[in-house]
């Protein structure tokens, strides 16, 4: 008995057991059952061969979530990794008072609940005039704007929840990248003359690109996974025109309002199948995958 | 040095996830002893010979009025005692849940409240419920026949209706009488869009609203029209002459100016009852049970307010004056042990006059018994806070409508939550907000259903 757990051999997958076998009970095997199901009629319980993902093809309505999703997505990352970089260098840099304190107003979002953020959000962005964004644009002498119904306004009000809620996490991960890079490099950059622009661009944006390249690859799958942020800001998963509907709404939709499990299971799979080709395109073009070689 | 300072942050953020596992253990179980205390509730019945019935809500005012409502049937029926569990469950998981045990034939209750626009979910396949017709005989003179109807298949009566929700106009009578306007003179729909221009030119402001997130309007002046959203056949009908004919009426309403949308999409939302409150809009066509969101929300409004007959098209005998909007129908699992009792108390606490009665007093609903339409001590009763509202008496209106309250076929299709979920996210939006053409719009909703009902 003691032979087998002190034995060298043995005892790194017994470390590892606990985490395998969470993966397969809870991953694998989900997974699998998923894939069989979105073979199913599950309502009818009957096998449909490939019907559910033919629908899927011509379905105006899961074109219409891919591509918000997409804009999401594409929104989050134009604005989540370039101004959280920024940020992190100002305060990692010495012309900054009291970093703490902003360290801390950057991080509070994250710790609010999205339902709480969302539905003030809705609250903020609401039609009547005397809503917060109207009343902003009411000073301005705009006349008041329907921000949940209309496309652009409504992409606007999810982008800028995203922005206030993620700013201050990434700005902690790119904080975290900034200061394991030696100071000396930037002292010797100083010495010969370079800007703080300069020393941003040529030391700290190469430096940090591991955190990048993590940062990178969860906002593509945070951004093509969202619902809840526009769940709470539409007050439901339904939304005029469908301009809020994201993947992982349609699936809900299908699968939970609708009790149609297999279509959804098929939706779900398309979701894992652009996640994962988007993100090996990403990971492919910055290069990862020659450093693992290394 | 650095790696003591990692192993001190991987300590330190175990500990934090530690605690955070904690307090969320912690704050779920509260929440969940909390829920059970609120959302389950326990008769307490002397005797022995009584019968246990459990009951799955998804409106918590619903439990007292049952438990109410056994506690007379047991004075009544002495020799047939029950003791009713109320759950009381939110919307969504309470109809999966339903589902589930439904399908798995395990865990289900033995009554249970079913929304209007999942009833229809539930009669697909083997139905799981339990046909009702014999303990609605009693009553069925009384009743509205279109409610029963909704909740039915084939002729067989699936749920016991909660109220008639008879669509009904509410007419701000201050405000129009300011402008001019006398509410009763508008009988057909041309009178109502031309009170609208002329409420609009005298004082600026809206007459009423065109809805986007709801479609109590539309389906009205479909009814009327003899239109649905599905054919004879049942199958789907969205871009028919009629509701083509309907929504280019509204959008003709809209471009006069005196009719637009409304903060919300519909008269019944939070973000609309302000703009009611303060006379932005003055006009709503809405069921019957709104009269409860006017006195709980629209309290400015007290004593300014009649409720009238909805205009129809032209005034010919033939056509249906009005429908009935929303619904719960109460329903009994079949395999339950005790069905056939749970149904004859059930059919008692939501037909009875007597508990017609209390839907009326407590809720504020229209009861779907008719017989106590007429009955002055209660429909004139000066302590009623409804009556106290309004500046005419309800019951007025609804006895003028008693015999035509009509119903869309729709109601009792399966298709119906996916027909009314389209129409209410994207074909009013599309035609109202963003001022598409009606007939391509309507062409291309029945073609996203069509694709969603492919087999």
């Amino acid at each position: 008995m003691k032979k087998f757990f002190y034995s060298k051999k043995i005892a790194p997958y017994v470390f590892i057991c606990p985490f395998v076998i969470t993966v397969l009970l809870f991953w694998i095997v989900p997974v699998c059952n998923g894939v069989l199901l979105s073979f199913q009629d599950v309502l009818k319980n009957k096998w449909v061969g490939f019907d559910n993902y033919s629908r899927l093809l011509t379905d105006k309505i899961f074109i219409k979530a891919l591509w918000n999703s997409f804009k999401y997505m594409t929104g989050t990352l134009i604005l989540l990794i370039p101004f959280p970089m920024l940020f992190a260098t100002m305060l990692n840099s010495r012309w900054i008072k009291k970093t703490e304190f902003f360290k801390s107003v950057y991080f509070i979002p994250a710790l609010t609940s999205v339902v709480v953020a969302g539905t003030i959000f809705r609250l903020m962005f609401g039609e009547s005039a005397t809503s917060l964004f109207n009343q902003v644009l009411g000073m301005l002498g705009v006349s008041p704007v329907k921000w949940l119904k209309g496309a652009g306004t409504s992409f606007f009000a999810l982008l800028l929840l995203a922005c206030w809620r993620w700013t201050g996490v990434n700005i902690l991960y790119f904080l975290a990248g900034l200061q394991s890079i030696p100071g000396d490099l930037y002292e010797a950059a100083s010495i010969d003359g370079a800007s703080g622009w300069q020393q941003f661009i040529k030391i700290s944006v190469p430096l940090v690109k591991p955190t990048t390249v993590y940062v990178l690859t969860i906002s593509i799958y945070a951004g093509l996974s969202m619902f809840l942020e526009s769940n709470m800001l539409f007050k439901g998963n339904n939304s005029p025109n469908n301009i809020g509907l994201t993947i992982v709404g349609y699936l809900y939709r299908q699968g939970v309002e609708k009790r149609a499990l297999g279509y959804a299971c098929a939706v779900g799979l398309i979701l894992l199948l652009v996640v994962m080709i988007v993100n090996l395109i990403q990971l492919k073009v910055t290069g990862t995958f020659e450093e693992g070689r290394d | 040095m650095k790696k003591r300072v990692l192993g001190a942050l991987a300590c330190a953020a175990m500990a934090v996830i530690l605690a955070a596992g904690c307090s969320t253990k912690g704050s779920s179980g509260e929440a969940g002893s909390k829920g059970a205390s609120a959302g389950k509730k326990s008769m307490e019945v002397a005797g022995s010979d009584v019968t246990t019935i459990n009951v799955w809500t998804f409106i918590e005012l619903h439990q007292d009025f049952y438990v109410n409502m056994a506690e007379k049937w047991n004075e009544a029926h002495p020799d047939k005692k029950v003791k009713l569990v109320l759950s009381n469950m939110p919307y969504d998981d309470m109809h999966n849940k339903l589902s589930l045990a439904l399908e798995s034939g395990e865990g289900a209750p033995d009554v249970v409240d079913i929304e209007l626009g999942k009833f229809p979910a539930f009669m697909v396949g083997n139905i799981g419920l339990m046909e009702l017709n014999d303990v609605i005989d009693p009553y069925r003179d009384n009743i509205v026949k279109s409610r029963l109807g909704i909740y039915s298949k084939d002729g067989k009566e699936y749920g016991l209706p909660t109220h008639v929700g008879t669509t009904v106009a509410f007419y701000n009578e201050k405000l129009l009488k300011d402008a001019g306007i006398n509410y009763q003179d508008i009988k057909t729909w041309d009178q109502f869009k031309e009170a609208g221009v002329k409420y609009h030119e005298a004082t600026g402001k809206y007459f009423s609203c065109v809805e986007t997130s709801a479609s109590w309007m539309v389906n009205l002046m479909l009814a009327q029209k003899g239109g649905d959203y599905v054919d004879e056949k049942g199958n789907l009908n969205l871009n028919s002459k009629e509701l083509t004919e309907v929504l280019e009426y509204i959008k003709g309403m809209q471009e006069t100016g005196a009719f637009a949308t409304v903060p919300g999409g519909q008269p019944d939302n939070e973000e609309a009852y302000p703009s009611y409150n303060t006379g932005e809009y003055a006009v709503q066509i809405m069921p019957f049970w709104q009269t409860s969101r006017f006195v709980n929300y629209m309290k400015d409004l007290k004593k300014q307010v009649a409720i009238s007959t909805v205009p129809v098209w032209n005034e010919n005998d033939k056509e249906v004056a009005t429908i009935g909007g929303g619904g719960t129908g109460t329903a009994i699992v079949k395999s339950g042990k005790n069905a056939k009792l749970a149904a004859e108390v059930m059919a008692y606490i939501k037909l009875s006059e007597d508990s017609n009665r209390e839907v009326w007093n407590v809720l504020g609903f229209d009861p779907v018994n008719t017989a106590v339409w007429t009955d002055k001590s209660l429909t004139q009763n000066p302590d009623n806070q409804f009556i106290q509202y309004f500046t005419n008496y309800p019951f007025d209106t609804l006895l003028k409508t008693k015999d035509s309250i009509g119903l869309l076929r729709a109601y009792t299709d399966e298709k119906y939550p996916s027909i009314n979920n389209e129409l209410c996210t994207v074909t009013l939006n599309s035609i109202f907000e963003d001022g598409k053409d009606v007939k391509e719009v309507l062409d291309s909703s029945q073609e996203t259903l069509k694709n969603e009902f492919k087999k």
